[in-house]
């Protein structure tokens, strides 16, 4: 099972956490089209290599905050911003 | 006739303690100590177990866990390892996939016509015509192996375990145990799990030296603090060291499974010695120079009386010693080394009678000793990513490259004396704790409320070990004639060759058309000989030919532990023990316990319309929301607008995902100036609370909002009834006003009911009667509930549960999310058209929602079947009348005891959704039936006259 590390708990097993995707900007809702619409609802890049990610801490603190994931290797890290006292990569 | 031997300076009997059992029926006795097999052999027998195809009569091979053909049933368990469970008094042992007995077994004549029965002969055979597939299931279901389940087994206790070592060590040896030492002498916590039942791998069958210092290493592990975890396997590695340990050795569970975090994995198993295939390998007395090391050494049992030793390596030398200091006659040594080898055993059906040789010769024998390799059991490792490779100068294999956090030792590390292989352990236990530091400091690091990080990071450890030798060793698979390659599943070398030569020449296609390898023992024995034999037919190399992948579990886990204790709570409200005293029906809905009724449903609904019921409605989800911008997150959930619901109102709202597909329903009343009161469905209440949280925290959280869930903080009572204002009179304090003036339709108030303060009490109509929602701090919830009961008994107040709750909700035509509508129905299938606002800027969904206006979105209606006796069940079929198209469904039915009639409500197609029009209903049954729409949703009052009085 994966060690996922919460920014604020510190590493948790997987399963104390739910899992977001890649996150994507919301279309305003007033002029948005179907295609842009359900572009935000159902696509994601998935590309090898490093992405983004939304995860849950969800039998924790209950925070919601950005992940990096290796597509390849499952690698995971925090990402380089201010606020992650893990200080982003490594 | 007893073959146990004087006592052996190292056994693990205690000759002072016999335990009595019994073996197909006939009393024995061992010793405590013993397994069942060293039990069974001291008593003079040796055939343990027919095998699978042929029912050929089958001994101990390897006397330990691995021992492919000594399953038996011990009392109303089945499959148990003979070789490895230990004796307990009492046991009645008996033989599996035997018929009518294991000395004559009928099904024998399979090996008379075993030529039929080559590999893929079942799939063949029995593959057409396929309706005959459940007749041939029948029959081949009793040649199947294995033992009998007693269905009247008591279920055992199991459990489970959670442990965050800093080092595993998997695996009991010397290298292990002195890895185990040093790391937990360096500062680690570390935890030694041993497969067997003793700590020490091959030092407990070696010199008196080795028990020596095997005793020396175990004092060390004690005293170091390492936990021993003996009996127990690491039997899979997932990512992260995060490991399952299957503990069978626990004092109260029958089996528990520890799901163990290790910052480092010590791999440990030591090495499996692999048997040798060639004609009558598989009888009786052939066996592996461990398993007769074991036997004498161990469990003090005579293997034989006249012994033919084949060796390749000190293994196989040691045994001969072993033997003759037994008093064991050695009438021949056959050196492998030198390119001799066995091509055949032969003898009775029961026993070895003679060997013969490579050079011809043909020798009396009782006995035959293989020692002709190992097999690096390299699971772990495989779990790890790692592809280990083989080296055919010592003909096994190696690691490849694992992790930084999965380390190696022992023999799967290479070869060694004693000594070189207890200082390798050494020096992994110390650089496995030194890299465990530098995990323990990023995980410290890593964690905001870290009270201390213990200064700057360590260093991350290079791996600076001297590393174990390989001794060279002959490639010894196969000789020149042909044997079982997999004894559990009765494989031969012959199977493998005719299924490569069908083309079944790769190794994943050979093993899942053989069979080879799937049983019991999981490869750990034949796996490297599949290969060889394979490599041999494609005249090729073990390398060019390849490997399968080792997967969880390394050894077998009991289903019971991995089910283990649920830990999922169940919920009560805390009127719970009221109910169990009052003759509820108990029902689980999610995680909660509800009374379902009191007995007669249909009466409590006539009463709760014609006086007063009450109810207990503690499951539904409640959020406290309190902060300037509540508003504005309620106008961002719900399809309505609340910017301007008045302090003391409550109001009813739809929200959607998203995607538009109705989420949630339910009431949010306005308790003050910045406090709201969230209702939400009972199903509900954790989804929407992580809703929430993702709005306040990913899209706005410039919003200032407080959320904090008060579903089991607050006890909910609805009161409902013609009589329920005068039963709230006699308990609200002064503080609330119940003049229907003053105490309108969807508004809340907040005071004192039954004594009790700060209660939030809401008019409004799930029942469709003029009713009051009281929610009450969860201590003084029982106090509320009886008090009411109390106070309304000259008003005819009784109990209402579940099952009521639903019929009158279904009489009222109010839909219930989730059960009329699905992961499909957006919000306008609802036909809450009214509560959708599109001239609000945004809500969550709304595009969707608007674009499912558009089309021809599916539509709740309520149906009357036009029998008014017949209630259609949930989930029927709407057809086009005379076709078998369906054009809609049955969400919900009940009998209504207020309109003596069925009432339903559907989803059906736009074509179908007119009032009166006529719709034809499937029954289960197949029976079609006729129904009408009706105008409103509501069965029983459209006005709402009644909830409104």
């Amino acid at each position: 099972m994966l060690l996922v590390p919460c920014p604020n708990c510190g590493p948790r097993n997987a399963s104390d956490m739910s899992y977001g995707g890649e996150p994507h900007s919301r279309p305003d809702p007033n002029t948005a089209s179907p295609e842009q619409w359900r572009t935000y609802l159902y696509l994601r890049d998935n590309e090898s290599g490093w992405i983004t990610e939304k995860w849950y801490c969800s039998s924790g603190c209950r925070k919601h905050f950005k992940l990096e994931r290796h597509t390849l290797t499952g690698e995971l890290r925090n990402p380089p911003l201010p606020g992650n006292k893990t200080g982003g990569h490594k | 006739m007893t073959t146990r031997l004087p006592a052996q300076p190292n056994e693990v009997i205690d000759r002072s303690k016999p335990l009595a059992f019994t073996w197909n029926g006939k009393k024995m006795r061992g010793f405590e100590g013993d397994t069942i097999t060293s039990a069974i052999l001291a008593n003079g027998e040796h055939i343990i177990s027919r095998s699978m195809k042929y029912h050929r009569p089958r001994g101990v091979l390897t006397a330990d866990f691995w021992d492919p053909n000594t399953s038996v049933q011990v009392g109303d368990e089945p499959n148990v390892r003979a070789s490895h469970r230990a004796l307990v008094a009492g046991m009645a042992v008996s033989a599996q996939n035997v018929w009518p007995s294991l000395k004559y077994d009928a099904k024998a004549a399979n090996g008379l016509v075993g030529r039929f029965l080559t590999a893929g002969f079942y799939y063949k055979t029995f593959m057409k015509p396929a309706k005959m597939w459940p007749a041939y299931e029948r029959v081949l279901a009793r040649f199947a192996p294995g033992g009998k389940v007693d269905l009247d087994t008591p279920h055992g206790y199991h459990d489970k375990r959670y442990a965050h070592p800093d080092v595993v060590v998997a695996g009991g040896g010397p290298s292990g145990l002195a890895a185990a030492v040093e790391a937990a002498r360096a500062g680690a916590s570390v935890m030694l799990v041993e497969h067997e039942h003793d700590l020490g791998g091959h030092l407990r069958w070696g010199s008196n030296d080795d028990a020596d210092a095997l005793a020396g290493l175990v004092a060390e592990a004690e005293s170091a603090g390492v936990e021993i975890l003996t009996n127990s396997t690491v039997t899979g590695r997932y990512e992260d060291n995060w490991l399952a340990i299957a503990q069978r050795n626990h004092p109260i569970a029958v089996e528990r499974l520890i799901k163990a975090r290790a910052k480092v994995l010590v791999v440990a198993p030591g090495l499996i010695e692999r048997p040798y295939v060639f004609a009558g390998n598989d009888l009786p007395g052939v066996m592996t120079s461990g398993a007769v090391r074991r036997l004498i050494a161990m469990y003090a049992i005579r293997p034989g009386n006249r012994a033919v030793v084949l060796t390749a390596n000190e293994s196989g030398d040691a045994a001969i010693d072993e033997l003759e200091r037994a008093g064991i006659e050695i009438v021949k040594v056959i050196d492998a080394r030198t390119g001799a080898t066995v091509t055949k055993a032969s003898g009775s059906k029961s026993r070895v009678k003679a060997v013969t040789c490579s050079d011809g010769s043909i020798v009396d024998a009782d006995l035959l000793v293989t020692a002709t390799g190992w097999t690096a059991p390299t699971s772990l490792l495989n779990m790890s990513g790692d592809r280990p490779v083989y080296d055919p100068a010592s003909a096994r294999f190696f690691a490849d490259s694992p992790p930084d956090n999965v380390l190696t030792t022992g023999g799967i590390a290479g070869d060694g004396n004693r000594d070189e292989l207890i200082s390798h352990g050494r020096s992994t236990g110390r650089l496995a704790a030194a890299r465990a530091g530098v995990a323990r400091h990023r995980i410290q690091a890593a964690t905001t409320r870290a009270t201390a990080v213990d200064g700057p990071e360590p260093a991350y450890p290079d791996d600076t070990r001297s590393p174990l030798g390989r001794d060279p060793h002959p490639e010894l698979f196969r000789s020149t004639s042909h044997g079982m390659v997999d004894f559990s599943e009765d494989i031969s070398s012959k199977d493998l060759f005719g299924a490569a030569a069908e083309g079944f020449d790769s190794v994943e296609l050979l093993k899942r058309f053989t069979t080879a390898t799937m049983g019991p023992s999981q490869g750990k024995l034949e796996t490297v000989n599949t290969v060889a034999v394979l490599a041999e037919a494609r005249g090729e190399t073990l390398a060019e030919v390849g490997t399968t992948v080792w997967r969880p579990p390394y050894a077998p886990i009991a289903l019971g532990a991995l089910a283990g204790r649920v830990f999922e709570p169940v919920r009560v409200s805390s009127i719970q023990p009221w109910h169990e005293a009052n003759g509820s029906t108990p029902i689980l809905a999610g995680q909660w316990v509800r009374p379902e009724h009191y007995g007669a449903p249909q009466q409590e609904v006539r009463n709760t319309r014609a006086n007063v019921g009450i109810t207990d409605v503690t499951p539904l989800g409640k959020l406290d929301l309190q902060g300037p911008d509540v508003a504005k997150l309620l106008s961002q959930l719900y399809t309505n607008k609340w910017m301007q619901l008045a302090i003391g109102s409550v109001r009813y709202g739809i929200m959607c995902a998203e995607d538009g597909v109705v989420l949630d329903d339910g009431v949010t009343g306005r308790l003050g100036d910045e406090h709201y009161l969230m209702t939400t469905t009972s199903s509900g209440a954790g989804g929407v609370w992580n809703w929430i949280e993702n709005w306040l925290q990913t899209e706005h959280p410039e919003w200032q909002v407080h959320v904090t869930p008060v579903t089991t903080g607050l006890t909910s009572i609805n009161v409902a009834g013609p009589n329920s204002r005068e039963l709230m009179s006699r308990l609200v304090g002064d503080d609330i006003d119940l003049d229907p003036d003053a105490f309108k339709y969807m508004q809340v108030r907040t005071g004192t009911i039954a004594g009790v303060a700060d209660c939030v009490v809401w008019r409004i109509g799930f029942t469709g009667e003029l009713s009051f929602e009281i929610h009450v701090p969860s201590g003084h919830g029982l106090h509320v509930w009886e008090t009411l009961l109390g106070q309304g008994e000259s008003l005819g107040v009784a109990p209402f549960g579940l099952e009521a709750q639903r019929i009158m909700r279904l009489e009222k035509g109010h839909f219930i999310v989730g059960q009329d509508t699905d992961g499909l129905s957006k919000a306008p299938t609802t036909g809450m058209i009214g509560l959708l606002k599109f001239d609000k800027d945004d809500w969550a969904g709304k595009p969707e929602v608007a674009w499912a206006l558009e089309g021809d979105y599916p539509r709740i209606v309520a149906i009357q079947p036009t029998d008014p006796s017949i209630v259609p069940d949930e989930a029927c079929q709407i057809l086009r009348e005379g076709t078998k198209d369906i054009v809609g469904r049955i969400t919900s039915s009940r009998f209504s005891p207020t309109l003596d009639r069925a009432v339903c409500l559907g989803q059906v197609t736009p074509e179908f959704a007119g009032p009166d029009t006529t719709l034809t209903v499937q029954l289960v049954n197949g029976e079609q039936i006729t129904a009408r729409v009706m105008q409103h949703h509501a069965h029983f009052d459209p006005e709402g006259e009644r909830l409104r009085g």
